[in-house]
């Protein structure tokens, strides 16, 4: 009897090759020994960790977008470890894998020490290191010339997380007003903006599922567990533990698919074709919720009239999933309803008409009559807190470059790839400078050879972040940033069954040189001539007066980390009455104002364009321990997944001449080939598609640990289409092909 | 005196790995090393499939032929919990006991001892649960004594079908898995 390596998928393989090799000649002779075995009473435990004087300082985490809150300890000066603050509601007292690898980001050598100036060709990532005077006059002198050229206004921003508030600011005071954030256009904004245009707002983060009291859970293409959004997951496991009904739509027998009661494999890009059918089941048999509709509806005879033959004949045609499957599920979801919930998913730019098919999720929702009520959406209740108190910014002059006319005429907030646009073609005005924060948008927006010609455009281009990407390759100027557990930030108030505030305070000093972004963006105030418009001497003092504004304890606040807003009734259950900031101050079924935009009033499903031969489609996800293309060099996150896998159908890999472990390239329809990325052949995906954790195959030698490691789903992403409703973009519109290596 | 043991309910678990990062920050793993870890088991062809996921580590056996077979007495039984722990300064390193262990729980640590799961019985004793289970965004694992019978191991092990890895190996686990 042995137990091999072999046994156990790829991530298994990696995290215990080196303890597994000698098992598979393990022999139990020993454990004949039936008769007494010694207990010993003995205090030299060399396997526990060292004591030392351990101390601990409350913060909220930076290592997704989540924010939760959590306990940081300091063991005889040096970080040790970071938990989970029992009083904070995202966490509640657990962070996921990668907030609990933070320490592993802290200590990751791979991170950006000094500050840089480019020193050879844009993207060569030759650089010198500099002094931070250096650094941030040559960043204020060129800002100043391309002021004085162009406008402030030829200065645009990028911004991804916490840090990127007081960039912000400052440049907003010095009249840039471009911006743009791929949160919105890369991520969720077709699905906030699909939920407002039916419900009058969008849901934006944390969502306010109420995953932990639903009686039925449907995931479309949302995979929980490996997609680590803490609270979620937690809850997840909850609504398994009370047996919820599970339904999961999937073209991948994900992790959410294995808890699943029915795990719906479906043709990728036919998700819509699916939520119509289901509404078309829930009227045609009269099981939705009446009442709601009848109470809270706007058009809903237009609606019903509209997806009248969206029949689940014809869905199956269209999705491949079985007639009789799509009405039973339908009749689960009606069954427990509102208890039921239709999760609305996150990042959610697949196809490009993400936001009309967020929508038809939205609708299916309203429905089952969901708003409002225990186990389905609730009401998002939030928590005010005082500003600081900031002189007026001066009024903008110009419009801003990411939307001309209007032409995404539903984006509420700044289009990326517009702004890009703008870049290249320096209409309606040029733009001359970028300041990154934290966003690697040779990974996250479509097309690298976009962003690659924008760039080129540019007089100034400053990176500022905690490790090097592919984009800091590119830069002018490079700011080193100190990771979360090094700093001070703005407080992150946020919204969810009950308001709260979350304190981030430094707990170590950085590795290096390494500054905290608020205090870059002081110094460039300074030196732009904005110095008033950041008053304070340090973040201790912007916080403590905030606090004191509001009457927050800042003392306790420090100790506790969290401070809770005021509750108040989130359901109805509770007592809460339902209101809709829509036009018609209803739930619209029929929306008026898409129809008179020129768009469906009612989602009206389009067909995916088909493959062609040899090729299969490529869709992306998350991985548990890694966020975006961010924590690769992580000390612990690393060794988990160093790499990631291209997943191919078992089937389809035998019939490709491909076997698990082996390395394949994958060349797209356009012809652009990717690095090298191991193959997994599993039986845990339909024939057609092949899937990939994005965030791998980086180019930038500068990550060294991560350089070349695995294949860029973004890479591969050159042709995209742009959701004509808000400008979100499509990441799921690409084929490609197995190219074997010599 | 108690029984420590572990229940892990595979229905729950996603494999996210946060077991394995929270030990090794918690008990100073040397990097490159784990004492727990995730394996996934995929059963079936598509579309009919079936996953189960487990967080595996040193299952603390009552029956440990890694301390019948330590040739030192270094690899020995805790009174504390009955836990199955390795004196690291008695330990020469001979890795007999990571050849008898059939569950692979056991490596060598760099610095030359054999190292493992140990239940975190330093977080124990201060009245916590062992780092896995206490950072487990599902809640899947449940820590306690077998012995006392309104604990929440016993509890869950009363109600719910479980089983332990190996049982034909005659080591007699304390780690329980639920499904």
């Amino acid at each position: 009897m042995s137990l091999s390596p072999l046994r156990f998928e790829a991530v298994m393989e990696q995290l215990s090759r080196r303890r597994f090799l000698k098992i598979s000649a393990a022999t139990f002779g020993a454990g004949a020994v039936g008769s007494q075995i010694p207990v010993v009473s003995s205090l030299a435990m060399g396997s526990a960790p060292p004591a030392g004087k351990v101390e601990t300082i409350a913060t909220y985490c930076e290592m997704c977008f989540w924010k939760c809150g959590g306990i940081a300890h300091v063991r005889d000066g040096k970080l040790w470890k970071f938990e989970g603050n029992p009083l904070d509601p995202m966490s509640r007292g657990r962070l996921c894998p990668r907030g609990t690898a933070a320490v592993g980001t802290h200590y990751d050598p791979d991170r950006i020490s000094k500050p840089l100036i480019r020193t050879g060709e844009r993207g060569k990532e030759e650089f010198k290191a500099v002094t931070w005077d250096e650094a941030l006059n040559y960043v204020a002198d060129r800002m100043k010339k391309i002021a004085a050229e162009h406008g402030p206004e030829s200065i645009a921003l990028w911004k991804h997380g916490t840090g990127s508030r007081f960039f912000e600011h400052v440049m907003r005071a010095y009249g840039c007003i471009n911006k743009g954030a791929p949160s919105f256009a890369q991520c969720r904004g077709p699905r906030d903006i699909g939920y407002l245009l039916t419900y009058g707002t969008g849901l934006g983060s944390p969502e306010p599922t109420d995953i932990a009291n639903t009686k039925c859970l449907v995931l479309i293409g949302t995979h929980l567990g490996e997609n680590m959004h803490n609270t979620q997951v937690q809850e997840f496991a909850q609504a398994i533990g009370n047996k919820a009904t599970i339904i999961v739509v999937d073209p991948r027998y994900s992790v959410a698919a294995s808890k699943a009661k029915y795990w719906l494999p479906i043709k990728p890009g036919t998700d819509m074709a699916l939520v119509l059918a289901w509404m078309n089941v829930l009227v045609a048999e009269g099981l939705y919720d009446k009442e709601f509709v009848a109470k809270h509806g706007h058009g809903f005879d237009k609606f019903a009239a509209a997806i009248k033959d969206n029949t689940p004949e014809w869905a199956e045609g269209e999705t491949g999933i079985p007639a009789a499957t799509i009405r039973i599920t339908a009749r689960e979801m009606a069954r427990t309803r509102p208890a039921t919930l239709v999760h609305p998913g996150r990042r959610v730019n697949w196809y490009g008409d993400d936001a009309q098919r967020a929508r038809s999720t939205a609708l299916l929702n309203a429905l089952l009559g969901n708003w409002g009520r225990q186990g389905g959406l609730f009401l998002q209740a939030g928590m005010s807190v005082a500003g600081y108190g900031f002189p007026k910014f001066p009024e903008a002059t110009k419009p801003k470059v990411d939307n001309p006319d209007g032409k995404w005429p539903f984006a509420d907030e700044e289009v990326t790839t517009g702004l890009r646009q703008a870049t290249i073609s320096g209409q309606p005005y040029p733009i001359k400078g970028w300041v990154v924060y934290a966003a690697n948008l040779i990974q996250t927006l479509p097309s690298e050879k976009e962003t690659i010609e924008a760039i080129s455009k540019l007089d100034l281009l400053v990176v500022v972040d905690t490790h090097p990407s592919e984009i800091t390759g590119y830069a002018d100027v490079v700011l080193p940033d100190t990771m979360f557990l090094e700093r001070h930030d703005d407080l992150y108030v946020a919204w969810g069954r009950q308001g709260w505030a979350a304190l981030r305070q430094p707990v170590v000093p950085p590795p290096g040189e390494q500054k905290p972004a608020w205090w870059m963006a002081k110094q460039l105030a300074d030196r732009l001539g904005v110095g008033e418009y950041m008053p304070f001497k340090d973040m201790d003092e912007y916080l403590a007066k905030r606090c004191e504004k509001s009457g927050i304890d800042y003392a306790k606040f420090r100790k506790e980390g969290i401070v809770m807003g005021p509750k108040r009734p989130i359901t109805v259950e509770e007592g809460a009455t339902l209101e809709f900031d829509t036009p018609s101050k209803k739930v619209e079924f029929w929306s008026d104002q898409l129809a008179k935009a020129g768009f469906d009033p009612v989602p009206k499903y389009t067909a995916p364009e088909a493959p062609p031969a040899g090729f299969f489609r490529l869709v992306t996800g998350r991985a548990p321990v890694h966020t975006f293309s961010r924590t690769q060099t992580n000390l612990l996150l690393k060794d988990l997944m160093p790499e990631n896998e291209v997943w191919v159908n078992a089937a389809t890999a035998a019939k490709a001449g491909l076997k698990s472990g082996q390395y394949v390239k994958l060349r797209n329809q356009d012809g652009v080939v990717s690095n090298r990325v191991k193959v997994k052949a599993t039986q845990r995906i339909r024939p057609d598609t092949l899937y990939m954790v994005y965030g791998f195959g980086h180019t930038s030698k500068m990550l060294r640990s991560a350089y070349l490691k695995g294949a860029s789903a973004a890479q591969l992403n050159t042709r995209y289409k742009i959701d004509p409703l808000m400008g979100g973009t499509s990441i799921h519109q690409n084929f490609v092909t197995f190219e074997k290596e010599a | 005196m108690p029984r420590f043991g572990m229940v892990i309910d595979t229905l729950k678990c996603v494999g996210c790995m946060d077991c394995v990062v929270a030990c090794q920050t918690e008990n100073d793993v040397p990097q490159g090393f784990c004492r727990d870890w995730i394996v996934t088991e995929t059963r079936g062809e598509f579309p009919n499939l079936s996953l189960e996921i487990r967080s595996e580590r040193c299952n603390h056996c009552d029956n440990p032929p890694c301390v019948t077979c330590c040739p030192t007495g270094a690899s020995h039984v805790e009174e504390f919990g009955r836990t199955v722990q390795v004196t690291a300064n008695a330990c020469i390193g001979c890795k007999a006991c990571i050849s008898a262990c059939p569950y692979g729980a056991r490596f060598v640590h760099p610095k030359g001892y054999t190292d493992k799961c140990t239940f975190c019985l330093h977080r124990v004793k201060e009245g916590k649960d062992p780092a896995c289970v206490s950072v487990c965004p599902t809640h899947c694992m449940v820590f306690g004594d077998l012995d006392d019978p309104k604990s929440a191991v016993s509890q869950l092990l009363n109600s719910r079908k479980h089983r332990t890895l190996l049982p034909e190996a005659g080591t007699k686990p304390r780690v329980f898995y639920l499904s």
